[in-house]
């Protein structure tokens, strides 16, 4: 019973669930790291989930899909930060409108160029990696670890190299140390010649290419399609993730993991489990709620995290 | 003299900035629309004309605009006390949802105690899901966002759990055809729990107005709710404390102001706002909870909040508004077979709340240059 469950892939489709989660939640760590809220991650990924699943079918060429569904991220984070930052408006108001607006323009477009709201993906990317062994070849460790590791769209590999550099520039260089100056103490960070409000740009257009990488997944890898209202609150999931991750990009990943882990149980315990699976759906929106209240580790955002930044004229 | 005349002139461009984001709107989706090659005057005319220009249409306006005043009311209301509740959706959810489980259970209560109790339990399922953030903020200082977020998923999977269990049984039609339940729903509310429609009310007194018009009594209760809002906020102690905490919680708690406890009560009226849309779409128009049929509301609840400047009355108009675009979109989709989507509305929502935010600032900014120069 439990081998047929907890079996290779099993965690390898947790991963899968629990790619696109991850990178909108580096998106959030990234931007609210600077100070600046982003809960339009969700509405980012909707976009780009519609723009790879476009992009692909038009040009035949799944990498041009996933490179503009990153620009559009990239756009749409320039959006954010024009209102949130340039502008000084409430970052909430402005990520519910670009949530509001990619509700809108998703359907919109689907109507008007395919005259549906499901489009199906015509091409995928190639898969990477090795190929599978087939059953009875080889040993089943060896199969299982390729099933699990090495065996994934290219995405998979470019997020875990993604993570890898975000740990590394967030924590180990300079710049890093920049970007979180700017969402600690803007004051200090400016009086040290930091430019708080170009640091802030570059860190909210990076979440939004990290949720455009993300929206691609959804559609392109994982769901074959686009459909309506595809991203469903996983951007919301995401945010979920970073608040658990502590604003960490290591402890979203590892967030993320846990979450997919949690969706992927839920698949295939429906209709086994005595607990109904509406509330296996529950679980990492009460863990976030339950980590910002518990004493014990408590998660505490950045300082100037939410608060627009206005220099001081003398 | 003269500079204080421009400040003047600058203030009355304060209030009127959500007129020009609309304005700017407009402009904008005139320009999406001759981009797709269609004519922008002739698809205005039609939604306008459609929206405003009969009885039928004035009918869906308000029936549109109802639910939109309860969720803008929501983010108003909270947005005085210094809190900014996006869980307006979850909120709706479980007060919907118990309303519903009031109106199917009770069942052999009469209309005048069966009605209040369903709008009693409405605005009370609501409070009781503001009341977590409000508490959470209160006593550990969690951010009220992040929390109503999360609730808002809470409430959508439990709501689905619930209407699961309360799951209609099937028609005889549906027994017939072998099939089931394609959209989870409930069963119906009782008789006695259902509002009457404004067709029932104009034909008592002799006017002739469509049947199939779905607006009914629960607009006029959200104007009178919209009143009360206006009623505590301005002329009550308790709308005094709660207004001087959104003004500077510390000055509040130096002049004697009990902050924790304001939050709390102003989270919870807000949420009791949210459920309150259960008298629309619950006892006065599908008289069942059903599955997606509030998706939205809460969250454009904010967008009818900022247009309408957190002030109640602005809420109402903001949300007329919202209701014209909504019906008015709806007929041009229909108008134009579908050449132009009705999902251009929410695009178009989406540009107000961009453009209401940035062009306040923006005044804001130039006031602020004119008084230094001063």
């Amino acid at each position: 019973m439990l081998g047929n469950i907890f079996n290779a892939d099993f965690f390898a489709s947790s991963i899968r669930i629990a790619i696109p989660l991850a990178l909108a939640g580096l998106g959030g760590v990234v931007s609210e790291k600077s100070g600046v809220i982003n809960i339009g991650l969700e509405g980012m990924m909707l976009t780009s989930a519609f723009t790879v699943v476009a992009v692909t079918n038009f040009s035949q060429n799944p990498w041009i899909g996933v490179l503009s569904a990153i620009l559009i991220g990239i756009v749409l984070g320039l959006i954010h930060a024009v209102t949130s930052i340039t502008f000084r408006a409430n970052q909430i108001v402005s990520g519910v409108a670009i949530n509001l607006f990619a509700s809108g323009i998703t359907v919109f477009l689907a109507w008007l160029f395919f005259n549906e709201t499901q489009i199906m993906a015509v091409k995928n990317l190639p898969v990477w990696g090795l190929s599978i062994p087939a059953p009875g070849e080889g040993s089943s460790v060896v199969r299982s670890f390729i099933v699990i590791f090495l065996h994934h769209s290219p995405l998979v590999f470019i997020t875990v190299i993604i993570f890898a550099l975000a740990h590394f520039i967030l924590f180990k260089t300079p710049f890093g140390l920049r970007i979180r100056s700017v969402g600690e103490y803007p004051e200090a960070a400016d009086t040290m010649g930091v430019n708080v409000i170009k640091m802030r740009y570059l860190a909210v257009i990076t979440s939004g290419a990290l949720a455009g990488l993300a929206g691609s997944f959804l559609s392109l890898e994982q769901a074959h399609f686009f459909v309506k209202e595809i991203s469903g609150g996983r951007g919301f999931i995401a945010l979920a993730a970073m608040i658990f991750g502590k604003w960490t990009p290591l402890g979203t990943a590892g967030a993320a993991l846990l979450f997919g882990f949690g969706e992927a149980l839920s698949i295939r315990l429906q209709g086994v489990l005595a607990i109904p699976v509406q509330f296996i759906n529950m679980v990492p929106y009460v863990l976030a709620i339950f980590v910002l209240v518990s004493a014990i580790g408590r998660a505490t955002p950045p300082a100037a995290d939410g608060i627009p930044y206005e220099k001081e004229v003398g | 003299m003269k500079s204080n005349n421009n400040i003047n002139v600058y203030s009355f461009l304060e209030k009127i900035t959500p007129l020009i984001a609309v304005m700017f709107a407009l402009l904008v989706g005139a320009i999406v629309i001759l981009i797709i090659g269609e004519d922008p005057i002739f698809v205005y005319k039609v939604l306008f004309s459609n929206a405003l220009g009969s009885k039928v249409g004035w009918g869906n306006v308000l029936f549109r605009s109802t639910p939109l005043i309860f969720t803008g009311l929501t983010v108003a209301f909270a947005f005085r006390c210094g809190l900014f509740n996006i869980g307006g959706e979850g909120q709706m959810y479980i007060g919907t949802f118990f309303a519903t489980w009031v109106g199917f259970t009770f069942t052999n209560l009469p209309s005048f105690l069966l009605i209040p109790l369903c709008i009693i339990a409405a605005a009370t399922g609501g409070a009781l899901w503001a009341a977590v953030p409000g508490i959470l903020k209160a006593k550990s200082g969690v951010h009220e966002v992040i929390v109503t977020i999360m609730m808002n998923w809470i409430a959508a999977s439990l709501t689905f759990y619930l209407v699961l269990q309360f799951k209609a049984p099937p028609t005889e039609a549906m027994k017939a055809a072998g099939v089931k339940q394609m959209i989870p729903h409930t069963r119906e509310i009782a008789e006695a729990a259902r509002l009457p429609r404004i067709y029932h009310l104009l034909k008592s007194i002799n006017i002739d107005f469509p049947s199939y018009v779905q607006a009914n009594v629960s607009f006029f209760i959200a104007i009178a709710v919209a009143m009360l809002v206006y009623y505590i906020l301005w002329k009550t102690n308790l709308g005094y404390e709660i207004r001087a905490v959104g003004y500077s919680p510390l000055a509040a708690e130096y002049g004697g102001i009990n902050v924790s406890r304001n939050i709390v009560l102003a989270m919870v009226i807000s949420g009791a706002l949210a459920g309150l849309v259960a008298t629309n779409e619950v006892m006065g128009f599908k008289y069942r909870w059903r599955q997606e049929l509030f998706t939205g509301y809460g969250f454009n609840g904010i967008a009818v909040a900022l247009l309408g400047k957190n002030h109640p009355f602005g809420v109402v108009l903001a949300a007329i508004l919202f209701g014209v675009l909504n019906y008015g979109g709806a007929i041009v989709n229909i108008f134009t077979g579908g050449r132009i989507p009705r999902e251009l509305i929410m695009v178009l929502q989406a540009v107000i709340v961009i453009f209401v935010v940035i062009s306040d600032e923006i005044v804001k900014r130039i006031i602020r240059k004119r008084r230094k120069t001063a």
